[in-house]
C-alpha cells in the first residue's frame, strides 16, 4: 500500500500548462507515474500521440525528466536503445547514476503499429517499463478505431450508420499477448485508482527486467462523456469487469480489485456517447453479446487467478 | 609484395564485410543495434562474435526489424552513446522514416550500408537504388570503390558525424565489394582509437542532472528554421569531411577528397561514376589513354553533401560527359547523379559540356570494361559531331 501522505512529498516532474484536454486521463496517469517514481532517476520515451504533442510544443516542454520522442511505432525500440546505451556506459564507468526507463504509448502506438517493436523489446529483456495509455482508439487523429476499440463503440472509421452499428469486432487482448512473452511483470490498471496504479508502477520499476502496464485511460472526447466523469467512467469499467485490474508477477495471477457486486455492462456503456446507439431496442443483442463476452473473460481470469 | 603506406600498417586479406566489421571492432561503438539482411549480414554477424567473445565492450541489440534497428540506434545516440548499425536494400527502405529523424535530431549515427537492389522483383545483388532513395534524408553519404576505401571511410565517418552533427552512411557495392576478398591495409587499434577520439556529446538523455526534451513537436513557427539548419549543416559538412580527410592523410597517409579525378584535367571526354564500377572504368580510361584518346573519369566519393561547385570547376572543360547511375529514379526523366550534375552545371551559367545519362548494372547486371569503352566510343562520336547526344536515359547491357 502506497501512502498518499508519503507520496505527496515527492517532487512533481510533469508541469501544469500542457495542452491535454480538460478531463483527459493521460495527464493524471503521467503525473501519478512520475510521483510514484519518486526520487529515482528516469528517462521517458513516448510514441507519437496525444501525450507527446500536448506536452512538448516547442520551445516548451512539460517534462522535468529527460524525455525523448522519435516516431509513432517505436516507443519500445527507442526505450530499449536508451537502456542499451545506459548499460554500455554504466559498465564502462562513464555514467554513475542509477537510471530507470519508462516508455509511453497510446493504444494505437501499442496494440497496432507498435506491437512488433514492443514484442521485440519485451523478448530481449531490457529493464524498462512500458505503459500503454489505452483510450481505446486513435484519439489524436480524431477518434479512429484501433484493435483496442471495444465492440459496439462508435469511431470515425467504424462509425454507426444505416447498416452498421460501430465496431463489429471484439478488442484484442494485448495484456494476454504480453503475458505470453513470459516477462517478470505484467499488469492492467486504470485511471481513477491512484493506489492501484502507483503500486504497480513502483513494483514494475523494482523488477530487473521488462514490465508492462496496460492502463485504461478514458478520453472524454472520443468516449463522449462529461469531462468531470473521467475517474468515474474508468472505475465503472472495473466494477463491471469490462476492464479488470490484475497483475501477473513471474507467472502468478492476482486480481487486484474485485468488485463487491459485479455491475451490468450497461452501467459503463450508458455514460458514454460512443455507445449511445446500442440503447436503441434493435441493438439490444449487441449489449447482450458484450455482456456475455465480459462474463466469459472475467470467469477465465478468475480461474487463472485461483490457482 | 604490396607495401603499406602507413608505417605501422599491416596488409591483410579481407572481404568488404569483414573489413567493415574490423573497422567497427576498432571503433568499438558503445551500442550497435542491427538486423540481418543479405548482403550486409556478415558485418553484424562478425561483430556479434566480437561481443560474444568479449573482444569489444559494445552493447549489441539484436532487434526484430530494421525499423527498430534504426530507432534503437537513434535512441542510443540521443542517450549519449556512440552508436552504429549496418543494413542493405529492403532494410534501408524499412528504416526510411527513421533516417529523416536521425538527421532531423542531428544525431551522429554511423551506418554501414551494402548497396543492393530494391524489390520488386526481389533481387539480392548490387545496385545503388537503396541509398539513392535515401539521398534527401539528410544523411552524409560516402561511397567506397573497394574494401580499402570502405575501411578508411568507416573510420573517418565517426569523426565526420560527430563534428558535423549529422548521421553518416558509408556504402560499398553488394557482393562485388562486400563478398570479394581483397588486400587491405589496416592500422593498429590504438592508432584508430586515437584518431577517432572519445565521444563527448554536448547534451544527452542520460545526463539526468540536466534533463531535456528531445523530439518535441514544431509547429509552423519553428519547423522551417530547424529544417533550414539541417540544410546548412549539410552544406557545412563539406569542410568537415575535408578536414577529417586531411587529418586522416596526415595520420595514415591515404588521401581522400569529396571526389576523385582520374586523368580528368586534360580530358575531352569523361565519365562520372560512383562505387565499385569506378575501378572497371579506370581500366577503360587507361586503355583509351594508351591509344592517345583523352578520356577521363570523375569518381564521386561524397554524394551527400553533393560537391556541386567543385565538380562544375572540374568538368567545365570537358566536351562531352556521360553520367552513369547504378539506380533508375523512374522519374520519367533522368536518374539521380545525372540530375545533380546537370543542375550543378546549369546553375553556374558557364558553358556546359554536353552531358548524357546512362543507367547500368541494375540487380547485379554485369558491367565490364567493354561496356565502359562503348560509352567512351559514343562520347567520341558526339565530340566529332557524328552522333547527337541523347536527351534521355540510355541503358547499358539490358535486353530492350
Amino acid at each position: 500500500m502506497v501512502s498518499l501522505k508519503e507520496l505527496s512529498k515527492n517532487v512533481e516532474r510533469i508541469t501544469p500548462g500542457h495542452r491535454l484536454c480538460a478531463g483527459c486521463a493521460v495527464g493524471a496517469l503521467v503525473r501519478q507515474t512520475l510521483i510514484a517514481v519518486g526520487n529515482t532517476n528516469v528517462v521517458v520515451t513516448s510514441a507519437t500521440g496525444c501525450l507527446e504533442v500536448s506536452t512538448t510544443i516547442f520551445p516548451y516542454t512539460a517534462w522535468k525528466v529527460p524525455f525523448f520522442h522519435s516516431a509513432f511505432e517505436n516507443s519500445a525500440a527507442t526505450c530499449s536503445g536508451v537502456e542499451s546505451a545506459y548499460k554500455s556506459l554504466k559498465t564502462q564507468g562513464k555514467i554513475k547514476d542509477d537510471i530507470r526507463f519508462i516508455a509511453f504509448g497510446g493504444d494505437g502506438g501499442t496494440y497496432d503499429i507498435g506491437l512488433q517493436s514492443l514484442s521485440g523489446a519485451m523478448e530481449r529483456g531490457h529493464r524498462m517499463l512500458y505503459i500503454c495509455y489505452n483510450n481505446e482508439a486513435y484519439m489524436n487523429t480524431g477518434i479512429q478505431r484501433s484493435s483496442a476499440t471495444p465492440k459496439g463503440a462508435h469511431t470515425t472509421t467504424a462509425p454507426v450508420g444505416k447498416i452498421r452499428q460501430g465496431k463489429e469486432q471484439y478488442r484484442k487482448n494485448l495484456t494476454q499477448i504480453i503475458i505470453a512473452h513470459n516477462i517478470p511483470y505484467v499488469a492492467q490498471s486504470y485511471v481513477g485508482n491512484w493506489n492501484d496504479f502507483m503500486q504497480k508502477v513502483q513494483k514494475a520499476l523494482s523488477i530487473n527486467g521488462p514490465s508492462f502496464i496496460n492502463v485504461l485511460t478514458p478520453c472524454r472526447l472520443g468516449w463522449n462523456y462529461d469531462p468531470k466523469d473521467t475517474m468515474e467512467v474508468a472505475r465503472l469499467a472495473v466494477e463491471t469487469c469490462i476492464w479488470p485490474s490484475y497483475e501477473v508477477e513471474k507467472g502468478v495471477y492476482k486480481i487486484n480489485v474485485i468488485p463487491q457486486k459485479k455491475k451490468s455492462v450497461t452501467e459503463f456503456l450508458k455514460m458514454q456517447g460512443r455507445f449511445k446507439h446500442l440503447f436503441n431496442s434493435s441493438n439490444a443483442n449487441i449489449i447482450d453479446e458484450i455482456q456475455s463476452n465480459v462474463d466469459k473473460e472475467w470467469n477465465s481470469l478468475q480461474l487463472k487467478a485461483a490457482v | 609484395m604490396i607495401k603499406t603506406i602507413y608505417s605501422n600498417g599491416k596488409i591483410i586479406a579481407k572481404t568488404g564485410n569483414e573489413i567493415v566489421a574490423e573497422a567497427m571492432r576498432q571503433i568499438e561503438p558503445d551500442v550497435v543495434a542491427a538486423y540481418p539482411i543479405t548482403p550486409a549480414t556478415e558485418i553484424v554477424q562478425i561483430f556479434s562474435q566480437f561481443v560474444a567473445d568479449g573482444i569489444v565492450k559494445s552493447e549489441y541489440v539484436a532487434v526484430e526489424s530494421e525499423h527498430s534497428a534504426m530507432s534503437a540506434t537513434i535512441a542510443a545516440s540521443a542517450a549519449g552513446a556512440r552508436s552504429m548499425t549496418a543494413t542493405s536494400s529492403q532494410g534501408l527502405s524499412l528504416m526510411w522514416e527513421m533516417l529523416y529523424i536521425a538527421s532531423g535530431l542531428r544525431l551522429p549515427v554511423v551506418m554501414a550500408e551494402v548497396n543492393r537492389a530494391l524489390s520488386a522483383p526481389i533481387n539480392i545483388h548490387c545496385d545503388q537504388s537503396d541509398t539513392m532513395g535515401a539521398r534527401d534524408a539528410g544523411w552524409i553519404q560516402i561511397y567506397s570503390e573497394n574494401s580499402q576505401e570502405a575501411y578508411d571511410n568507416m573510420i573517418q565517418a565517426v569523426k565526420i558525424a560527430e563534428n558535423a552533427k549529422l548521421p553518416v552512411l558509408v556504402t560499398m557495392d553488394g557482393f562485388i565489394i562486400s563478398h570479394c576478398m581483397e588486400v587491405v591495409e589496416v592500422y593498429p587499434d590504438f592508432d584508430v582509437k586515437r584518431f577517432i577520439g572519445e565521444y563527448k556529446p554536448d547534451r544527452y538523455l542520460l545526463d539526468v542532472k540536466n534533463p531535456y526534451t528531445l523530439g518535441a513537436i514544431d509547429l509552423h513557427d519553428y519547423y522551417f528554421e530547424h529544417r533550414y539548419q539541417i540544410a546548412e549543416a549539410m552544406k557545412n559538412a563539406r569542410d568537415t569531411i575535408l578536414n577529417v580527410a586531411n587529418d586522416f592523410e596526415k595520420k595514415f597517409g591515404r588521401k581522400y577528397d569529396l571526389y576523385e579525378k582520374y586523368m580528368l584535367d586534360d580530358a575531352e571526354i569523361a565519365i562520372v561514376i560512383i562505387g565499385s564500377a569506378a575501378g572497371t572504368s579506370k581500366i577503360a580510361v587507361k586503355r583509351l589513354r594508351e591509344k592517345g584518346i583523352k578520356a577521363g573519369l570523375l569518381k564521386i566519393r561524397v554524394y551527400r553533401p553533393f560537391p556541386s561547385e567543385q565538380i562544375v570547376m572540374d568538368l567545365k572543360h570537358i566536351k562531352v560527359v556521360a553520367v552513369l547511375d547504378r539506380a533508375d529514379s523512374c522519374s520519367g526523366a533522368f536518374s539521380p547523379i545525372y540530375s545533380d550534375i546537370a543542375a550543378s552545371l546549369c546553375s553556374t551559367g558557364i558553358i556546359c559540356p554536353k552531358i548524357v545519362n546512362y543507367v547500368y548494372g541494375l540487380g547485379g547486371r554485369e558491367i565490364d570494361v567493354e561496356h565502359i569503352l562503348s560509352i567512351y566510343e559514343k562520347l567520341k562520336k558526339i565530340v566529332l559531331g557524328i552522333e547527337k547526344p541523347s536527351n534521355k536515359v540510355e541503358y547499358i547491357n539490358v535486353r530492350i
